[in-house]
C-alpha cells in the first residue's frame, strides 16, 4: 500500500507545526508522502518571538523553527519561495507560480493571515511605514528605527503594545494611537485599560487614544483626526489581521472571515483542511497560537490514521502579553453583565495592579489580572483545568496561597505548643517547655533533652528564642 | 556517624553534622523483638521455624527443580539499594553464575534509574554529585528540583546554609518552607518549566556560549524545542509564572549555582526526559564541571549510588558496565572464572520482572534480598498477585515484612551494626561500615545466604565467599578499568580515613572528588545536549478522576516502612497513613480534618486520614508511602514506565476522594 500524498500549502507556525506532528507520529513516511509549500524564501520561524526580536533580546536566527536540512531529515518535499496560484479540486493537483504542479490525495491549507492597514491617507506603500508581522518586517523596522528616532505605533492591541514596549526598551520614543478609547478592548475593561497604559507610560511610552489617523505624511509623522500631529521616523502598523483566504475562494471553498472548517478541519471539500489563522472554526478566536498547535495535533491524528476520532473543539483563549516588566493576563468573559455572576475587583492604579475576577459556578469564568504575575498564573490553572476556586477570592487575586494570610511571627509566645521546632527529631514547643521547667534551661541541655538542633541544626536559632523566653517569663 | 556498644545498649552519635531521629532511633531496630533469629518454612499455609540447613537445602533443591523444568530464566533475584557494594555485587554474581539467570533486578529502579540514564546521556558516566557535597558551602544558589530533604535526609540542609534555596515542587513541603523562592508547578509538568527557563536564560542573554561552544554539543537542536516554550507559554502548562521563570534563569547565571535534582523529577514516564531537561539548564548555564557550581541528582537509598554500580541492574555488570558490552563481558567472565558466552544478557526491570513473576513466561522463583516491594513498587495489588502466583519465594529480612509474610522460605539476617561492609553515599565516596555489635543468635548475614545456596547449587567455595572484604578485593578487581572503578580502594585505606570518590584507579591513586574539571566521560570529552520536549503525565486527570495523586515520604519513616515502622518514638510521630487534602477541595468532598477518607484511582483504591493543608493546590493530593495493607499509597499509582529507564510514575496519578463509609 502506498503512502497518501498530503500536500502543506504554507509554511508558518502553522504548516510547520503540522509537518511536525505528522513525522511525529509517521517518522519512516510509511503513511503519509508529505510536500510543504512555503511563499517566504526561509525556513519557518516562531512568530511568537517577533516582538523579542524588535526588542533585541533575540536574533532571527535564534527563532527559526527548522535548521536547513530539517526537510531531508524528515522526509518532507519542502518548496521554498514559492507562491501557490491556484487549486484544481476535479483533477487534485495545485499550481504553482513557477508553473509546476503538484498531485494530492489530501490538501492542507494554512496560508495565515496578512496584516490589515487601516485606510489612512498616505499608508499604503509608503515608505517609512512597516507591518508588524513578518522577520523581513522586523528587519525593516530595526534598520528604519535608529536609537532615539520617534516612533508611531497603529493599534494598542496585543501586538502592537509588544512591539511598542519593545521599541522603547530600545531607546526609540514610541508613542501608540489607538482608535478606541481604552487599550486592548477586546481582552480588557476600560479600568484595566487605563491602568495597563499607566505603565507603559511609566516605561517612556505615550498614547493617543480615541483618535483616529487621518493623513501619514512621510518624514514627518502622523495626522490625527483631532488635528494633531504625531512626530515619527517610522510608523508601525498593528491594527490586526485578516485571514488569507484568496486560494480557498479562488477554488470555490465556503469562506467568510476565515475558510470555514468542521471540528475534523474539514473545509466544504472533504479532501481539503484548513487550519492555523486562515481558518475559521466555530468558537475559536484566530491570531494566536495555540489553537493553531492544537488543530495541527489534531489533523495529524487524522491524516496519520492514528486517532480517526480525534476532534478540534476549540481552545479556551488566554491572551498573555509578552513584555518585560509587564504581567498581563486576561482570559474567558471578564465583560459580564449577568447579575448572577460574582465579581471581585482589586484595583491601584498607582502602582500598576488591577485584577478582575468573574466567577461562575464557583469557577473562573473570566479574568483580567495586571501586575501580580502569580495570581495570573494560578488563575489560568484554574480556568484551563477547570479547579474550582478557593474560597479566599481576595488572597486569590493578590497571588496568596493557603495560609500566607495567618500571621507569621517570631515571637516564641504566639507559637501554639505543637508546633514542630526540631524536624528532624519531632520535638515540639510543648516538649522543649516541658523540659525547660524540668531543668534543662539552656541550649545545650534542651538539645541533650530533646536531641533538638542535633540534626541539621537549622533550628538553633528558634531554640535559642524559646530559651530565652522561658527565662524572661518565668 | 560512631557507634558505641554499652551496658544499655548501642548508642549511636554522629560523627559529624548530624543525625535525624531515624538515625539516632535506628538502634531499637537491632534488639527489637520483632527481629527474625531463625529461619522460616511455609508448612501447611503457616511460616513455622526451621533449621538453616533444612531451609538453604529446600531452597536450593527448588531452583534446581524449576531450572530443570523451565531453564535458568525460571528463577529470579530481587535486590535493594539498601544493599552494600559487596552485598549488591555479590548477588548480581550469584544470578549469573550460580543460577544462571538473566532475571535480576532492584528496587532502584523505582528510584534513581531515570537520573541515572540522563546523567549517562549527557555526561557519559553517572554520579550522583559529581562534586563533594562540601563544594555546596560555598554556592551562592542551590536549586532543588523534587527534592524534599527537610523530610528525608535533614542533616544536608546544613550543607544549603549559606546558598539561597530554590526550591520546586508541587508541594509546600518543609523544605520548601525554608526557601527564599517556592516554585510549584502542577504535578507532571516539570519538563515544561525546565523549558520556560531555558527559554528564559537564551531571552535575556544568560546563555554561557563559550561554555557551550567550547565542553558540549548539541544546542541548536535543544534550543529549537526550548525556542518554543516561551515562558507564558510554560506558566500556562505550569502554573509557575513568567515573572519566576524568568527570575529563576537570572538569578542561577548570577553566581555560583548547582541544580539539583532527585525523585520528584525521575518518578515518571518521562522521568528521563525531565532529568535532561534540568541538565540542559544547567549546560547552557555552564554549571557542569564548573569550579564552585554544578549539576547534581540526590540519592534516595541507604546505598543508592553504590547499588546501581556493580550488577545487580538487569543490564549491567560490576563497575558500571553494561552487559551487552563484549569488552565488559570478557573482563568479568576472566574475574569471574567463566566463559563470557555463559553469562546471560539483559534481562527484565524491576516492574516488568515482577509483572511477569507466575506468567507462562516468566520465572516462577523469586529470591528477595534488602526490599519490601508488596509495599514499595507500582500497582501493589497486582504484584501481590503476582508473588502468589510463585512455585517459590525466598525473602531475606530482619523483621516479618509484608513482603516476607508471603513468602515460602524466610532467612532472618544481620543489619547494618552488626556486619562489614561498604557504601558508596551521594557524592561518590565510598565508606566502610564495621561490625559493631554481635548478631542475635541464628542470624546470619545476606553473604551467608548467598554462600550457603551457592555451594547447594554446587558452586566452587571459593567463588562465593561470606567475608566481606574477600568479596570487596574480588570487586574492586571486577570494577577495575569501569566507569566506577573501584581498583584503587582498599579497607586499609578506608580504615585509615581517606576520603576517596570513585574512580580510584590504584593503590595511590587519590580518588576524583571532581569528576567534570577537564572533561566529561563521553569519548570526545564534551557533554550533550539531549533534545527533548514537554509531553505531559500518562494518567491526566478527568472528571471520574479529577485530582492528581502525588506520593513521597515523611521524616521518621524509611522506605516500605518496615523497620521504621517497628520504632516506637518513629511510629509515634506518624503512625498511620494519611492524605494531604486542599481545605477547600475536602469541603467538596464532604471530608474534615481528622475524617478518614477513601482515594481512589482505576488501580485500586487507600483509606487514609485527611490532613487538610491549604498550602497545597486543590487539584492535588498527597499520601507517604510508607504503610503496608489497605493504606499502601502504591495501591493508586500508575505503572506507566519511562521508555528508558523502566522507572515507574509513582509521582501523579488520577483519582478521586470522598468519605469512607
Amino acid at each position: 500500500m502506498s503512502a497518501r500524498r498530503v500536500v502543506v500549502v504554507g509554511y508558518g507556525m502553522a504548516g510547520a507545526r503540522l509537518a511536525e506532528e505528522i513525522r511525529r507520529r509517521d517518522p519512516a513516511g510509511a503513511v503519509v508522502d508529505l510536500t510543504v509549500i512555503g511563499g517566504e524564501p526561509r525556513p519557518a520561524y516562531n512568530r511568537v518571538l517577533l516582538s523579542a526580536v524588535v526588542a533585541g533580546t533575540m536574533t532571527p536566527d535564534s527563532v527559526a523553527l527548522h535548521d536547513e536540512d530539517w526537510a531531508e531529515r524528515h522526509r518532507v518535499d519542502l518548496r521554498l519561495g514559492t507562491q501557490t496560484t491556484g487549486i484544481d479540486r476535479d483533477n487534485r493537483v495545485v499550481h504553482l507560480a513557477d508553473g509546476s504542479t503538484v498531485d494530492y490525495d489530501v490538501l492542507v491549507l494554512a496560508t495565515g493571515a496578512r496584516p490589515w492597514l487601516p485606510p489612512v491617507e498616505g499608508l499604503a506603500d509608503a515608505d517609512g511605514v512597516v507591518a508588524f508581522r513578518s522577520l523581513d518586517d522586523c528587519d525593516r523596522i530595526l534598520a528604519a528605527a535608529r536609537v532615539g528616532a520617534p516612533v508611531a505605533v497603529l493599534g494598542g492591541g496585543l501586538l502592537g503594545l509588544e512591539a511598542a514596549r519593545g521599541l522603547a526598551g530600545r531607546g526609540n520614543l514610541v508613542t501608540v494611537v489607538h482608535p478606541v478609547g481604552h487599550l486592548m478592548e477586546r481582552q480588557l475593561d476600560p479600568e484595566g485599560g487605563r491602568v495597563l497604559a499607566g505603565t507603559l507610560a511609566r516605561l517612556g511610552i505615550e498614547f493617543r487614544l480615541g483618535v483616529t489617523a487621518a493623513r501619514y505624511l512621510p518624514g514627518d509623522g502622523l495626522k490625527l483626526d483631532d488635528g494633531t500631529l504625531v512626530p515619527a521616523d517610522l510608523v508601525v502598523v498593528s491594527a490586526g489581521v485578516r485571514a488569507d483566504t484568496a486560494l480557498a475562494a479562488g477554488a470555490g471553498l465556503d469562506v467568510d472571515r476565515g475558510i470555514l472548517v468542521d471540528d475534523a478541519l474539514r473545509t466544504s471539500d472533504g479532501r481539503i483542511h484548513a487550519l492555523g489563522d486562515c481558518a475559521q472554526h466555530p468558537g475559536t478566536v484566530s491570531g494566536l497560537v495555540q489553537p493553531a498547535w492544537e488543530q495541527a495535533a489534531v489533523l495529524a491524528d487524522l491524516l496519520t490514521g492514528t486517532d480517526t476520532a480525534a476532534r478540534y473543539r476549540g481552545t479556551p483563549v488566554v491572551t498573555r502579553l509578552k513584555a518585560r516588566d509587564i504581567d498581563l493576563a486576561a482570559f474567558g468573559d471578564p465583560h459580564t453583565a449577568d447579575p448572577a455572576d460574582e465579581v471581585v475587583t482589586v484595583s491601584d492604579p498607582a502602582r500598576g495592579h488591577y485584577a478582575k475576577l468573574v466567577v461562575r459556578g464557583d469557577r473562573a469564568a473570566g479574568a483580567i489580572v495586571l501586575g501580580t504575575p502569580a495570581a495570573a498564573a494560578r488563575l489560568v490553572q484554574h480556568y484551563d483545568r477547570g479547579i474550582p476556586l478557593p474560597a479566599d477570592r481576595l488572597g486569590t487575586l493578590l497571588g496568596r496561597v493557603g495560609d500566607d494570610t495567618a500571621p507569621t511571627t517570631d515571637n516564641p509566645a504566639d507559637l501554639p505548643a505543637s508546633a514542630v521546632i526540631c524536624r528532624c527529631n519531632s520535638v515540639t514547643k510543648g516538649r522543649l517547655v516541658q523540659c525547660w521547667r524540668a531543668g534543662a534551661t539552656g541550649v545545650s541541655e534542651l538539645a541533650e533533652a530533646t536531641r533538638a538542633t542535633t540534626g541539621c541544626g537549622t533550628c538553633a536559632d528558634t531554640v535559642r528564642g524559646i530559651a530565652d523566653w522561658l527565662a524572661e517569663t518565668s | 556517624m560512631d557507634l558505641r556498644a554499652t551496658a544499655g545498649g548501642v548508642r549511636i552519635s554522629p560523627r559529624a553534622g548530624g543525625l535525624c531521629q531515624k538515625g539516632w532511633t535506628a538502634a531499637a531496630l537491632l534488639d527489637s523483638p520483632r527481629r527474625l533469629t531463625t529461619p522460616l518454612i511455609r508448612r501447611d499455609g503457616e511460616l513455622t521455624p526451621a533449621g538453616w540447613d533444612e531451609a538453604l537445602d529446600l531452597v536450593a533443591a527448588e531452583l534446581i527443580r524449576l531450572r530443570g523444568e523451565s531453564g535458568p530464566d525460571a528463577n529470579a533475584v530481587f535486590g535493594g539499594g539498601g544493599l552494600t557494594n559487596e552485598k549488591a555485587y555479590l548477588l548480581g554474581k550469584f544470578a549469573r553464575v550460580a543460577l544462571g539467570t538473566s532475571q535480576i533486578d532492584y528496587n532502584g529502579r523505582f528510584c534513581m534509574s531515570s537520573a541515572a540514564a540522563a546523567g549517562n546521556r549527557a555526561f557519559g558516566i553517572d554520579r550522583g554529585l559529581p562534586f563533594p557535597l562540601g563544594d555546596l558551602t560555598d554556592a551562592d544558589t542551590v536549586l532543588l528540583v523534587g527534592s524534599n530533604p527537610a523530610e528525608t535526609m535533614p542533616p544536608f540542609l546544613q550543607h544549603l546554609r549559606s546558598a539561597e534555596l530554590i526550591v520546586v515542587d508541587p508541594r509546600r513541603t518543609a523544605t520548601a518552607e525554608r526557601a527564599a523562592r517556592h516554585l510549584a508547578p502542577a504535578p507532571g509538568t516539570d519538563l515544561a518549566l525546565a523549558l520556560g527557563v531555558l527559554h528564559a536564560v537564551v531571552a535575556d542573554g544568560h546563555l554561557d556560549r563559550s561554555y557551550v561552544d567550547s565542553r558540549t554539543i548539541g544546542f541548536d537542536a535543544v534550543w529549537r524545542i526550548a525556542a518554543g516554550w516561551w515562558p507564558e507559554r510554560a506558566e500556562r502548562v505550569t502554573g509557575v509564572s513568567a515573572a519566576d521563570q524568568r527570575w529563576l534563569a537570572a538569578r542561577l547565571a548570577a553566581g555560583n549555582a548547582y541544580i539539583l535534582t532527585a525523585r520528584g523529577t525521575e518518578q515518571h514516564s518521562t522521568g528521563v526526559d525531565t532529568v535532561s531537561g534540568w541538565i540542559n539548564l544547567a549546560l547552557a548555564l555552564g554549571l557542569p564541571g564548573g569550579t564552585r557550581s554544578g549539576y547534581g541528582c540526590l540519592t534516595g537509598q541507604g546505598n543508592g549510588q553504590g547499588g546501581r554500580e556493580h550488577g545487580q541492574k538487569a543490564d549491567q555488570l560490576p563497575g558500571y558496565r553494561r552487559i551487552d558490552d563484549p569488552a565488559a563481558r570478557a573482563h568479568v567472565a576472566r574475574v569471574w572464572d567463566v566463559r563470557p558466552e555463559d553469562l546471560p544478557g539483559p534481562g527484565r526491570s524491576a516492574f516488568e520482572l515482577l509483572d511477569a513473576l507466575g506468567t507462562p513466561d516468566g520465572p516462577r522463583s523469586l529470591l528477595v534480598f534488602g526490599s519490601n516491594p508488596v509495599v514499595s513498587a507500582p500497582h501493589a495489588s497486582r504484584i501481590s498477585d503476582r508473588l502468589s502466583a510463585l512455585d517459590l519465594l525466598v525473602v531475606c529480612d530482619l523483621v516479618l515484612s509484608e513482603t516476607a509474610a508471603m513468602a515460602d522460605v524466610v532467612f532472618p539476617v544481620t543489619q547494618w551494626a552488626e556486619e562489614d561492609g561498604t557504601m558508596t553515599n551521594l557524592e561518590g565516596r565510598v565508606l566502610l561500615r564495621r561490625r559493631a555489635v554481635d548478631p542475635p543468635d541464628g542470624v546470619r548475614t545476606d553473604l551467608d545466604v548467598l554462600s550457603g545456596i551457592a555451594d547447594r547449587l554446587g558452586q566452587p567455595a571459593h567463588r562465593f565467599p561470606a567475608d566481606a572484604e574477600t568479596v570487596f578485593a574480588e570487586l574492586r578487581e571486577a570494577s577495575r578499568g569501569g566507569l566506577a572503578d573501584y581498583s584503587g580502594i582498599t579497607y586499609e585505606r578506608l580504615a585509615a580515613g581517606e576520603r576517596l570518590h570513585w574512580p580510584v584507579l590504584d593503590t595511590r591513586h587519590p580518588g576524583t572528588p571532581r569528576l567534570f574539571a577537564d572533561r566529561f566521560a563521553h569519548p570526545d570529552g564534551r557533554a550533550r545536549f539531549v533534545p527533548v520536549d514537554h509531553t505531559g503525565p500518562a494518567e491526566p486527570t478527568d472528571a471520574g478522576f479529577p485530582l492528581h495523586a502525588t506520593t513521597g515520604r515523611v521524616l521518621t519513616q524509611y522506605q516500605s516502612g518496615a523497620q521504621t515502622r517497628l520504632v516506637t518514638e518513629l511510629n509515634d510521630v506518624a503512625p498511620e497513613v494519611f492524605v494531604e487534602v486542599h481545605p477547600d477541595t475536602a469541603a467538596r468532598a464532604g471530608l474534615a480534618d481528622g475524617d478518614l477518607a477513601k482515594v481512589t484511582s482505576r488501580r485500586g483504591e487507600t483509606t487514609a486520614r485527611v490532613r487538610c493543608v491549604a498550602t497545597l493546590r486543590p487539584d492535588v493530593v498527597f499520601l507517604p508511602f510508607h504503610f503496608p495493607g489497605a493504606g499502601r499509597a502504591n495501591l493508586l499509582t500508575n505503572p506507566a514506565l519511562d521508555p528508558t529507564s523502566r522507572m515507574p510514575e509513582f509521582k501523579t496519578c488520577a483519582v478521586r476522594i470522598g468519605a469512607d463509609r
